[in-house]
């Protein structure tokens, strides 16, 4: 379950390849490819390890409670893929 | 949700290409133990021009600066080079995944435990009928049992997930159930990708293509059970057939855009199925690099402008299929500005019907010409069988 309170990282398996529209991930486990699709979510994402929950990532990249909506399912999506995991439930 | 800038759509920020490729098919030799008539990079023999082990790795190390995530071998038969295996794990070391493609020759049990053992491999056996009387008539004989046999193998060592790679023809497209029974039966992931009239495939696609009626038996079963079947998005010309997005994937063709083939002599093409100087950007050692290849050639930076819809314009599906694929185009004679051959609303039948002129395919390593045995197929119903 995606919780934005919680501690969340990218996947040790993944790479990401930044792209002007954003980036590609790719994940070496699963072989599955993702897309994302502006920079402000590549900049979260980068960042989760800094930060101890994906809501203070969300506010250090300038993303505002009105505008987390579709970031939240975007990263929801990628929880759900693996691409995210809990970093403490390692 | 109002707050996000309004961002092309994915398909057409691809259309514009990208920076690197997202994977590559590589086809490492052109040497080959079988000779399947339809093969799309018409080999048998090996090129003596081919790229050395040290050029290869070259070609890695650059693969790796771009994070071209995971390559495609085939060949070719890529298991005969006698270092293809160094080059895999070089491959897998430098984090370029590694899918390749094989008849099965050399998936021994002692390989099917080596590969059982590495996390960043996939083995993907051809095979071409779910049975040995539908596969062997294109693949040559022996070659289901081969297959069977690599499978066995890999099950046997515990090698999880491998794939069975189906070219869907008009003597298989009825067994795709069959093939996914398969596929259940060794833990495998069933793959089927469109035949294409590339390579010795030109000379066959006329009897070997699905039909019309066909196809949307394809489509159909593609809808209804492709969701754990894997299709390398090769059935975008049939997108038409139903509503947007009911066939999985990007459905667009990737061409000089995000993927891409280096041949076995370093030659870099447009997409595997176009081996031919009309889709040739360039060549990684002549050219400097495949990077400056990808970036910079001419073909390449043509392919990524927006293209014309041509007599496909007016079309309601135009959206939905682009028009359909280049190679099939070209290498069926037909001009590339117009309908599929396999275009869903029938708009290729009238150009396929008239004389064309059928240009021959780039590279010819075969090792003479292979010849299709006919299928003995039992009458489906005694009474069909005719009493004189």
């Amino acid at each position: 379950m995606f919780e934005p309170s919680s501690p969340w990282r990218l996947h040790p398996q993944v790479a990401v390849r930044p792209e002007p529209f954003g980036a590609l991930l790719y994940h070496f486990g699963t072989r599955k490819l993702s897309f994302l699709k502006n920079r402000t979510i590549l900049a979260v994402i980068e960042s989760l390890d800094e930060h101890p929950t994906v809501a203070s990532a969300l506010v250090a990249a300038g993303v505002g409670p009105d505008q987390e909506a579709p970031y939240l399912h975007a990263l929801g999506v990628l929880a759900a893929s693996n691409m995210l995991v809990r970093k403490d439930l390692q | 949700m109002t707050s996000v800038a309004p961002v092309p759509r994915l398909i057409e920020q691809f259309e514009r290409g990208l920076d690197a490729p997202i994977c590559l098919t590589w086809e490492l030799t052109y040497a080959c133990n079988l000779a399947c008539v339809h093969c799309l990079s018409s080999s048998g023999k090996r090129d003596p021009r081919e790229l050395s082990t040290a050029q290869c790795k070259a070609i890695i190390d650059e693969l790796e600066r771009m994070q071209v995530f995971y390559v495609n071998i085939g060949g070719g038969e890529p298991t005969v080079r006698p270092d293809f295996w160094e080059l895999v794990d070089y491959a897998t070391e430098h984090h370029v995944g590694v899918k390749f493609s094989t008849n099965g020759v050399r998936i021994t049990a002692e390989v099917a435990a080596r590969l059982a053992a590495s996390d960043y491999v996939d083995v993907q056996i051809s095979l071409d009928g779910a049975t040995a009387e539908v596969n062997d008539a294109v693949r040559g004989e022996g070659s289901f049992a081969m297959a069977i046999r690599a499978l066995e193998n890999l099950a046997e060592a515990g090698f999880t997930d491998s794939k069975i790679s189906v070219v869907v023809t008009r003597h298989n497209v009825s067994q795709l159930d069959d093939f996914k029974a398969l596929a259940d039966r060794y833990g495998a992931t069933l793959r089927i990708t469109r035949l294409r009239p590339s390579g010795r495939g030109a000379d066959v696609w006329d009897e070997l293509h699905p039909t019309a009626d066909q196809q949307v038996e394809l489509y159909n079963w593609l809808v209804a059970k492709g969701d754990r079947v894997l299709t390398g998005d090769s059935f975008f010309h049939l997108a038409g057939l139903g509503a947007p997005g009911a066939l999985a994937g990007l459905n667009m063709c990737g061409a000089g855009r995000v993927v891409c083939l280096i041949d076995p002599v370093g030659d870099v093409y447009a997409c595997p199925f176009a081996i031919h100087d009309r889709f040739l950007a360039g060549n990684t050692a002549s050219d400097g690099s495949f990077d400056n290849v990808w970036k910079n050639s001419a073909l390449f930076t043509q392919l990524r402008q927006p293209q014309s819809a041509g007599a496909c314009g007016s079309c309601g599906h135009y959206d939905a299929c682009r028009g359909g694929c280049m190679a099939a185009k070209f290498f069926t004679g037909l001009p590339l500005d117009g309908p599929d051959p396999e275009c869903v609303e029938g708009y290729g039948a009238p150009a396929l019907a008239a004389a064309r002129d059928k240009p021959r395919p780039g590279a010819d390593h075969s090792r003479g010409k292979p010849i299709m045995l006919t299928l003995q197929r039992p009458p489906a119903k005694p009474c069909n069988e005719s009493p004189v």
